[in-house]
């Protein structure tokens, strides 16, 4: 808990972390911000990408943390993991997470040679910054001396001020973009009530189709309604609902509604039955 | 550990960003690749700012953060846009403008 604490007042450098903790807390990091990294890119559905990049990002949010910049794994953490990735779970949910791509080469060996080139990417980059000999960790200066945030605001405010003075104009710029691009014009006029209640009279459908599954046996919406003259609606099932059940492999549902249909005209004999016996008591 | 280490594994993450641009069809999953790369770089960014003990690499991750919130709005809207158009997000429909 303490190590916690310290974490958050400001990791490595400027930070009393016991070294054993930071190589071990940075290993465990690694393998699982890489672990998570390549399921990302090697796990096929859209939603389960997501989530491995979640793990990614806050991984190198207590990095961050470790390394003491508290105030950037606070960022990582709100805008990272908690708005740009809602920002992708929310797009996914709107193109439809069903949409799998296909496992079809387009370029064939595409997959290969990005392995290879991603492979030669690493190396010249490792042998490159090995060669750069890098230093170890400086010891505190001034800027992390005072606070982390407010070294930041320091600089951000004074050095930086110009390219701050930037980034509004970059982000009204988005946020403008982003309206242009999501916006659809109209092309057909805006139905009215009136509309709607003719569309309804002429369909001929002017009652609410009956739920699912409440005059079968079953009751589950993925059963068809029964209707009063014998036969079942499939309208009453919703395509997403029986579309899963084509998914999963569940039975076909025209044997189960057989199956009820001879189970409903048993239950009507016992009840002629019974019906049958009641009358001779009170006979 | 040395900011070093932080830095092969920005380096790791960054490639595997990069061979995730590349072999995946999905085109919402290219933009999370790129943000693989870019988290990749703050990464590096903010090991550096440790190596040197100024905050000039901090704040130059925090203006990548801006950065990439900033594309990843106006991407996923053009994204949206295109899913309109072609009903499908894979980067091989989109080819209109190819002949």
């Amino acid at each position: 808990m303490t190590h916690l604490f310290i974490l958050a007042n400001g990791g490595a450098n400027g930070t009393n972390l016991d070294p054993i903790y930071d190589e071990v807390l940075f290993w465990i990091l690694a393998i699982l911000a890489v672990c998570a990294a390549l399921a990302m890119i090697l796990v096929r559905q859209a939603v389960h990408c997501a989530l491995m990049l979640a793990v990614v990002m806050l991984s190198l949010a207590v990095m961050y943390a470790m390394q003491g910049a508290p105030f950037l794994a606070f960022v990582q953490v709100i805008v990272y993991t908690g708005a740009v990735l809602m920002l992708f779970l929310f797009v996914i949910m709107l193109i439809g997470i069903s949409n799998r791509e296909s496992l079809k080469e387009t370029i064939s060996g595409q997959r290969l040679w990005a392995g290879l080139g991603g492979f030669g990417l690493v190396v010249l980059l490792i042998v490159g910054v090995g060669h750069a000999a890098l230093g170890t960790a400086a010891p505190t200066t001034s800027a992390n001396n005072t606070n982390n945030l407010t070294g930041l605001a320091q600089l951000i405010f004074t050095t930086y001020v110009f390219p701050f003075e930037i980034t509004s104009a970059l982000l009204i710029t988005a946020a403008l973009g982003a309206m242009v691009l999501a916006h659809r014009e109209r092309t057909t006029p805006k139905l009215t009530q009136r509309d709607v209640a003719r569309a309804k009279i002429a369909s001929g459908q002017v009652a609410p189709e009956p739920p699912p599954g409440v005059y079968a046996l079953h009751n589950a919406v993925d059963m068809p309604a029964m209707l009063p003259d014998g036969t079942t609606a499939a309208r009453s099932v919703s395509r997403a609902v029986a579309q899963r059940d084509v998914d999963l492999g569940r039975g076909d549902r025209q044997v189960q509604i057989t199956a009820d249909l001879e189970a409903e005209e048993r239950i009507e004999t016992e009840r002629q039955l019974e019906a049958g016996a009641a009358g001779r008591d009170e006979a | 550990m040395s900011p070093a280490a932080y830095v092969f594994l920005a380096v790791i993450l960054f490639a595997i960003g990069g061979v995730g641009v590349l072999i995946r069809r999905n085109a919402i999953l290219i933009f999370m690749s790129v943000e693989l790369m870019l988290n990749a770089c703050n990464l590096a960014f903010v090991a550096f700012s440790r190596m040197w003990g100024n905050l000039d690499g901090q704040v130059v991750a925090f203006f990548v953060m801006v950065v990439a919130a900033a594309e990843v709005v106006v991407g996923l809207a053009i994204l949206m846009a295109v899913y309109r158009a072609h009903k499908s997000a894979s980067v091989d429909d989109a080819n209109l403008l190819k002949y």
